[in-house]
């Protein structure tokens, strides 16, 4: 029993890494909380839901698409909005996010309705040792460590992210150094709005696609951040995984209804006692 | 200078009369329009002390106003009188905040503003699972208070607008108090501030709590008022975005900028309300969107002057224009 919530966990911590990848790419880079991941990432749902629903493309088939999508996006609302106030006060920046957030919602509710849609693709399931799993929730997990690793691998070993890197380190000394910050400020929320593109098509699979979840993945993305640590994927993998093993063994003896309730509390008292995460380095703020 | 210092209580002191006198000279729809604004108005005016003064990017106003409707509705169904469960909810919320205030403002930044938003859900799932108590998801109600609904509007029309001039006196002393000189001095240099001996931890706290437990009350005035609340109703995030955006628009840190900002806003809202109803988030949103970029200190704090030259100066040029 106890492996099965593990292994549930684990599948589930693997999505919350997903989700929180890019989101805390761009809040350790821009220093911009970016409001609009939740929603940014039920979009990527619903471009593969329609793809899927209405030309009969195959989920994993839109993942890259749904994430250039907004990855273009994303690179246009940072460029055009965000890039103007990025500098300002936390309160300026987190209001304004949270306002685009708004209309983003807004927009998505009235085009696709608020009623939930799913991709099922009947994978079936599969029995190893007790623990009971369907295969597109494995499917899934898989394409969520694979995004997170090619996010990795583009930030170790490109131009682009290590620019990103340097950005992240220190502006003033990168924009010395000859890299456009502002070309790369945009890139880097290009990037994170990929992720929850992608992430959005993953999910598709094996979540409904609604924008009644949009504010459960941001927050989701918030405690995964404050456990991990910002700006780092493997810190948001740890976090991810953390979270949903926590999750999933207070979903088992507390309830569900309070799972969602522990994973916060513990970021509360992880901001109190360690703000600056688990694997986080202190300094950076 | 006399003149200056004494328009924003003369303009004040006519919206107060005008929301008053509109029992008399309209229908139910502008009073219950009119208790609408008194309540964001308060809400602003109390956002205003952590985020205004002192500069903290504080979002846990639905926080405070759910917990303070809850706690009204139960002692109120509990049999306490109305007015009593409206000061136990004030009690209790500012108590609270104090708790929270005590943890969370040792954070800054991002760090507070997140926390601030987590503490909303929180308080959402605990009410929304505490079923015993609060009915969970399917909310529960709150008896009417008998008298008509006529009378019974004018109540709380009152009730909203004497707690708004309340919240306005108090205002007006922090903007002149020792206090309220330390919550600016806080949101210029924190570290500055508790360096020349400004006790910031107390001032923050003391701050934070004044935010909260107005809060509270209008909470628990909204509860009887409205009869029946829900966790998603009264903790909605829309209302924590809201309320700062409000203060904001009016200009955030003075003393008649969150009144200014959530009659506006208010305003505003309604004429796209009857037009537009299923945009209300979109609205919001776009006015956001203005706010940062063409009125970032607030209506008040526009350069009116420099406006109006150039108003002017394009209507001059205008005619022209089609030669060119």
């Amino acid at each position: 029993m106890e492996l099965q919530i593990l292994a549930n966990g684990i599948v589930l911590g693997a999505l919350y890494a997903c989700i929180a990848v890019g989101f805390s790419l761009v809040w350790g880079v821009l220093n911009v909380i970016n409001m609009l991941h939740g929603s940014f990432i039920i979009l990527g749902g619903y471009i593969t839901f329609f793809a899927w629903a209405r030309l009969g493309i195959h989920p994993i088939a839109m993942i890259p698409v749904a994430g250039m999508i907004l990855y273009g996006l994303g690179y246009m609302v940072q460029r055009g909005v965000i890039n103007k106030v990025v500098t300002q006060p936390v309160l300026i920046t987190l209001t304004l996010t949270f306002g685009l957030d708004m209309i983003l919602y807004n927009f998505m509710n009235v085009v696709f309705t608020a009623t939930p849609q799913r991709v099922t693709l009947e994978l079936g399931s599969f029995d190893i040792g007790g623990i009971f799993m369907p295969w597109d929730r494995i499917v899934s997990m898989l394409l969520a460590f694979a995004l997170t690793g090619l996010l990795y691998w583009v930030m170790r070993t490109s131009r682009v992210g290590r620019a990103i890197v340097a950005v992240r380190m220190d502006r003033d000394a990168a924009a010395l150094m000859g890299i456009r910050v502002d070309q790369i400020y945009a890139i880097t929320f290009g990037i994170g709005a990929f992720m929850a593109g992608a992430a959005g098509a993953v999910f598709a699979v094996v979540f409904p696609v609604t924008t009644n979840l949009s504010g459960l993945y941001i927050g989701k993305a918030f405690v995964v951040c404050v456990i991990g640590g910002l700006g780092s994927v493997p810190g948001a993998l740890v976090g991810g995984i953390v979270l949903g093993v926590i999750e999933s063994f207070a979903g088992h003896w507390l309830g569900p209804q309070h799972a969602i309730t522990v994973g916060f509390v513990l970021m509360l008292i992880l901001l109190i006692t360690r703000p600056s995460g688990l694997l986080g380095k202190k300094g950076y703020e | 200078m006399m003149r200056r210092l004494t328009v924003p209580y003369v303009l004040f002191s006519i919206w107060v009369v005008v929301l008053c006198m509109l029992p008399f000279v309209e229908s139910s729809y502008f009073v219950h329009l009119a208790t609408n604004i008194a309540l964001f108005t308060i809400l602003a005016q109390s956002w205003n002390f952590i985020g205004g003064f002192s500069g903290y990017p504080s979002f846990s106003t639905a926080a405070f106003f759910g917990l303070g409707a809850y706690a009204g509705a139960i002692t109120q169904n509990m049999g306490l009188p109305m007015e009593l469960a409206w000061i136990f909810a004030t009690v209790l919320v500012s108590a609270l905040a104090a708790l929270f205030g005590f943890i969370l403002l040792r954070l800054r930044g991002h760090y507070f503003a997140i926390g601030s938003i987590a503490i909303v859900e929180v308080l959402r799932l605990a009410i929304a699972s505490a079923t015993d108590l609060t009915g969970g998801g399917n909310g529960m109600n709150v008896r009417f208070l008998p008298g008509g609904p006529e009378y019974v509007g004018m109540v709380f029309l009152y009730t909203m607008v004497g707690l708004m001039v309340l919240v306005f006196a108090l205002t007006v002393w922090v903007d002149k108090s020792r206090f309220g000189f330390g919550l600016r001095c806080i949101r210029q240099n924190e570290d500055a501030a508790n360096m020349v001996g400004i006790n910031t931890n107390l001032y923050k706290i003391f701050a934070y709590v004044l935010s909260a437990s107005f809060c509270g009350t209008v909470g628990a005035i909204y509860a009887s008022w409205t009869g029946y609340i829900d966790p998603t109703d009264s903790f909605e995030i829309l209302l924590t975005l809201k309320v700062p955006v409000m203060a904001m628009l009016g200009g955030a840190g003075t003393v008649i900028g969150p009144v200014l900002g959530a009659a506006a806003f208010s305003l505003l809202e309604e004429i796209f309300w009857a037009n537009f109803l299923e945009y209300n988030r979109a609205i919001l949103g776009v006015v956001i969107v203005i706010l940062i970029f063409f009125l970032p200190r607030g209506l008040l704090n526009l350069d009116y002057h420099t406006l109006h030259r150039r108003l002017r100066h394009n209507a001059g040029r205008n005619p022209r224009e089609p030669s060119e």
